[in-house]
């Protein structure tokens, strides 16, 4: 890349922190171009995306060129390995570019990001997240929460039922609704290729807030083993939500495996509820709204984060977003990246819903459109310990394990020792470099 | 932008460049449909002058490979080189730096958990062959002999043109699985319950039945190719043959057995072979509907996993080998179908 | 070569007709049809369940399949609605991904067929060094796992610059041209074996005749086994226009998924959310992107009759 282009490519940032919300006529500082990226985004998540892009075009000129998968994995790792990458990648999990990062495929960011200016806006453990091997490969826009309990606030008042506060509360509350006779919970865990992974989620969350942030680090780093006494203790306390064969669950372990986990929220709406809460990310609204009779916000349902396992490690989140990463380095895609990370942009994909929480400290609190997400966004804020999820950043190989484990769990809690003894064989492989 | 469809714009941005699309690829559509036709018949009516050319004698060694040369270079270039790549790599470890010969074989081989996928692979090599066979045959032969032929044929074909995109849809609603207090959603248990007054079942997760679920879905998707190739080769036999044979007073069994199934075997070993092989490389109907998952992994999509998933080449190219090689039985059968055509000939 | 009348497709009563007196003989012809339009109906009508259910969710509410069966919207009250349908045509790169797909496909039909074509009379009809080991090795490459071939050959494709996004000489996409050559290599296979088969049980006396006439290969090729062959050449079409038509992966691994260059499979697949929103969108989606293809298979079944070879072939 010409110095020209450089310089061209830093003054359009000077411009972007400039102007807020680009009056597009600086012909003087457009970049021009395009930028070639490469995400999973859809549907309505991709339309958020294109809102965003556009002061981005207006202000810099560059074109954006999008293209989305869902086999992402085996779509990058091709294009890499064939010296066709795009310029910049957003994924939903890191596996795959930890292991591209290392193997010297992928630019750093250190000295493409204005970090002070990043150390001023992001978290500190945002900015660790995209470090790999205490270098800065991938970026942050945009959070969702996980390890929220769904919940509808009628139902809850009819049977006089609490918001459980501590662990011991949960417990005690979904005793209390199945000796009501109904059914504490609703667990859904088909998805397709990726089935499983929604149990993945309670059974992250219950180690991180169990046993705290280190066992959790060592755990998605592959120094923890799944049969460790840590990993296995969470496993045992989730099959104490499920309770034997699911009987706490709507439907048992049969209606477990079998239901699309977006069609898993349902159970809620019905008179009388099939189901009291259900734990899922706060991106699941966007499926409530498909539901007929569509639920209201606040009034059919309403959220609280899943109690402590421990206090020891109180304020344990566990969180997800797409990572950022530059696969190609260009003056368009050391723009966008840039952009990526100011509020300006981050606002625009907050007011838009879908569940995403700002990573940026400038937004404001009052963009989120709603009181729920609002009340997530403070929880996010609140969070002591923010943890990403971690079967996004194990290898691909040792998540897909991990959430074909949930299912074998599910169906037979009884074989957790042999379940995890093929988990550990999986972690000897799948963090070794290819 | 698409105002013919009255739709409404996105981003100005991410508008398509409808300039390129009418003024370089539409001429070159055009130029293709006409140019690549008109250059093959160029092709092999110049390079035939050239062939007479030579002397006599070497004429008949030349030709062939005149006509046979275009295939051989696109595959080998498309298909034969990546697959040299693949058998070394499948020698060596996942490194690609250590040879370990066939290491990666016995390796994989004695995994605990193949022997499974072992068995998918073998229920599919006998079910799926099998039942797209019997299937496409007896509706090819019967569709032949009433008179909404079309209309048969027509619906017979729609799954294939349905996209595997809209696969895990389609199977939901007749798998799907309702807890047994709520009405079922898919036919087949809705059937099994409001009929036969059963238990709904978990058809794609119960590993008792999840296998033979899968297979059925590719077997419906893959009957309609069968059902056209075969019903080509049935409208191959001449009618004076079959009135013939009913002149004679050979009824409609003997014909088929005698007469019918003979002429069409060259063509039902095509089709079988095909599916044989379709069997061994099945891969969509699996990922997506169980990810390999409840006992139902087979090797193909075990490959996929070993390629994206864990980065392991060599792993990966060891199981496209296994597969190579599990299709030299069915070419050897093919080799002396060939040969008895020719002897008849 | 003569083309003879078709025979009429239900033999049996006619001919029953002309011998009126073995009633014994007609009865049981009048059973056996009956029993062959009873299998015919009921193997046609379970295989029409799925797609069924399908055409008839792509006409309700969103979430409705969720909740209540496909068949229980055939019964009153009706609410079926276009909302699906209205999304899917919606869709603001419909209309050029349309384009695309005809972009990618026809080429990628038409090369393969025609290469094809060439190979298998040569498999068929002539003689030459390691023709049945060459042809058996053709047939086994079927089996290779497209996605072993997608790292090699793209690498190869960056290298001569057919990658998506460059353009060649006249403006063409690069990527194109890359993935007509990709589906030609991954088609061929199939088609030799098919058109070979096919090809090789014309008969020998015709070969035979043609050659006393003083005919060479070429006017043999055209004039005798491309017209006979017909019902054969068109099953490939329509099976190689499928296959590359409803392609997705490949695709995306040679032209890639920007609205430029994506097919109809790119962008139908990009109406549903990341974590399958709005799944329903893909009911009424399937149906569209059938379209095409069902013309296609309408078009040329006219060509799967009866007959074009009678007439020229000793019993």
């Amino acid at each position: 890349m010409g110095r020209q282009s450089r310089i061209l490519a830093a003054m359009a940032i000077v411009i972007l922190g400039v102007t807020a919300c680009g009056t597009s006529n600086q012909a003087s500082g457009k970049i021009g171009g395009t930028v070639h990226i490469l995400g999973t985004w859809t549907g309505a998540e991709k339309d958020s995306f294109d809102a965003v892009m556009k002061p981005f075009t207006d202000q810099t000129g560059v074109k954006i060129s999008f293209e989305a998968t869902r086999d992402l994995d085996a779509i990058l790792q091709t294009k890499i390995a064939a010296g066709n990458p795009p310029d910049v990648t957003g994924a939903p999990g890191i596996g795959t570019l930890i292991k591209l990062a290392r193997a010297g495929k992928l630019p750093t960011l250190d000295d493409k990001l204005d970090v002070s200016q990043l150390n001023a806006n992001y978290g500190a453990d945002w900015i660790n997240l995209g470090k790999i091997d205490g270098k800065l490969y991938t970026l942050y826009a945009w959070a969702s929460l996980k390890g929220l309990i769904w919940y509808d606030p009628k139902a809850f008042a009819a049977k006089g039922y609490q918001i459980p506060k501590t662990w011991d509360d949960l417990m005690a509350l979904q005793n209390k609704i199945k000796a009501d006779g109904g059914n504490p919970y609703c667990v859904a865990l088909e998805s397709q290729a990726a089935s499983g992974w929604p149990g993945s989620d309670w059974v992250k969350e219950i180690v991180l807030s169990q046993s705290g942030s280190t066992v959790y680090d060592n755990w998605w780093q592959g120094k923890q083993k799944w049969t460790s006494s840590e990993i296995k203790q969470a496993w045992t306390t989730w099959g104490q939500v499920l309770g034997s064969n699911g009987s706490n669950v709507y439907g048992g372990k049969q209606y477990m495996v079998a239901t699309t986990f977006g069609d898993g929220g349902q159970g809620l709406f019905t008179s009388p509820p099939k189901c009291y809460m259900f734990n899922q990310g706060s991106f699941i609204t966007s499926f409530f709204d498909g539901y007929t009779p569509k639920p209201t916000a606040g009034t059919d349902y309403a959220v609280f984060p899943l109690p402590d396992v421990s206090s020891a490690n109180a304020g344990a989140h566990v969180v997800a977003g797409d990572a950022f990463v530059m696969t190609k380095d260009t003056p368009q895609s050391r723009a966008l990246l840039k952009y990526l990370a100011t509020a300006d942009a981050q606002d625009i994909w907050v007011k838009r819903g879908g569940g995403k929480i700002a990573i940026n400290k400038q937004v404001s609190l009052n963009d989120y459109p709603d009181a729920i997400s609002k009340s997530l966004a403070q929880v996010v804020v609140d969070t002591k310990i923010a943890r990403y999820d971690a079967g996004d950043l194990m290898p691909s190989d040792m998540q897909k394990a991990y959430w074909g484990a949930v299912l074998k769990f599910v169906q037979n809690q009884s074989q957790l020792d042999s379940i995890l003894a093929d988990l550990d064989k999986t972690q000897a492989t799948a963090y070794a470099s290819p | 932008m698409d105002g013919s469809l009255g739709l409404i714009a996105r981003m100005p941005v991410l508008q398509v460049d409808w300039g390129t699309l009418v003024s370089v690829n539409l001429p070159t559509l055009l130029f293709v449909v006409v140019g690549v036709p008109l250059a093959l018949v160029g092709y092999i009516v110049g390079a035939d002058v050239l062939v007479r050319q030579l002397p006599k004698r070497s004429q008949p060694s030349v030709r062939p490979w005149v006509w046979v040369g275009p295939a051989i270079i696109f595959v080998g270039v498309i298909l034969v080189y990546p697959m040299v790549g693949t058998i070394v790599r499948s020698l060596f470890d996942r490194h690609g730096s250590t040879f370990v010969g066939l290491g990666n074989f016995t390796r994989l081989l004695t995994d605990g958990g193949i022997l499974i996928v072992l068995r998918n692979n073998l229920l599919w090599l006998i079910l799926y062959p099998g039942l797209v066979l019997l299937f496409g045959l007896l509706l090819a032969v019967l569709a032949d002999r009433v008179r909404y032929e079309k209309t048969v044929k027509t619906l017979i074909f729609m799954p294939l043109a349905i996209s595997f995109v809209a696969m895990a849809i389609i199977w939901q609603f007749v798998y799907y699985y309702k807890d047994p207090s709520e009405p079922q959603t898919g036919i087949v248990n809705a059937v099994l319950v409001n009929i036969f007054h059963g238990q709904p079942i978990t058809w794609i997760q119960d590993t008792r039945f999840n296998n033979f679920a899968l297979i059925l879905i590719g077997v419906w998707g893959a009957t309609g190719f069968a059902m056209v190739i075969l019903s080509a080769a049935l409208k191959g036999i001449p009618a004076e043959l079959l009135e013939a044979a009913r002149v004679d007073g050979a009824n409609e069994i003997t014909i088929f057995r005698r007469v019918i199934l003979p002429l069409m075997m060259p063509t039902i070993v095509v089709v079988g072979t095909t599916m044989v092989i379709f069997a061994l490389k099945a891969f969509d109907v699996v990922y997506v509907m169980t990810a390999g998952n409840y006992n139902t992994d087979i090797l193909a999509r075990r490959m996929y996993d070993e390629l994206y998933s864990a980065g392991n080449n060599a792993n990966a190219s060891t199981l496209a080998v296994i597969l190579l090689l599990a299709v030299v039985p069915v070419l050897i059968f093919n080799l002396r179908q060939f040969r008895a055509v020719e002897e008849r000939r | 070569m003569s083309v003879a009348t078709a025979a009429p497709p239900t033999t049996p009563p006619v001919r029953s007709a002309a011998e009126k007196a073995r009633w014994s003989q007609r009865i049981s012809a009048r059973v056996s049809s009956a029993g062959l339009n009873v299998a015919v109906v009921a193997l046609t009508l379970a295989w029409i369940v799925p797609t069924l259910g399908l055409l008839i969710n792509s006409f309700r509410q969103g979430g409705a399949f969720n909740t209540s069966g496909w068949w229980t919207a055939l019964a009153p009250p009706y609410a079926f609605t276009l909302d699906s349908y209205r999304a899917v045509l919606g869709a603001s790169d419909l209309a050029p991904s349309f384009f695309n797909s005809f972009m990618i496909t026809i080429p990628a039909t038409l090369i393969p067929t025609a290469i094809a074509a060439f190979a298998a009379y040569a498999f068929a009809w002539m003689k030459f060094w390691g023709r049945n080991w060459i042809f058996l090795a053709l047939v086994g490459l079927l089996a290779v796992p497209l996605q072993l071939t997608f790292i090699p050959l793209l690498t190869l494709a960056v290298k001569l610059g057919l990658n998506s996004g460059n353009t060649l000489p006249g403006g063409l996409n690069a990527g194109f041209l890359a993935i007509w050559i990709a589906h030609t290599g991954y088609g061929l296979p199939f088609a030799i074996y098919l058109l070979a088969n096919f090809f090789r049980v014309l008969p020998t006396d015709l070969f035979e005749s043609a050659e006393i006439d003083g005919a060479g290969p070429v006017t043999v090729f055209f004039r005798l086994v491309l017209p006979l062959s017909v019902p054969a050449l068109a099953s490939l079409v329509i099976f190689q226009f499928l296959w590359v038509w409803n392609d997705l992966l490949v695709a995306l691994i040679y032209v890639g998924g920007t609205p430029e260059v994506a097919p109809l499979t790119v962008t139908l697949t990009n109406l549903v959310g990341s974590l399958g929103q709005h799944r329903e969108y893909l009911t009424a989606a399937a149906f569209v992107s059938m379209v095409v293809p069902l013309i296609v298979f309408f078009s040329l079944q006219r060509y799967f009759v009866r007959g074009i070879l009678a007439g020229s072939v000793k019993g």
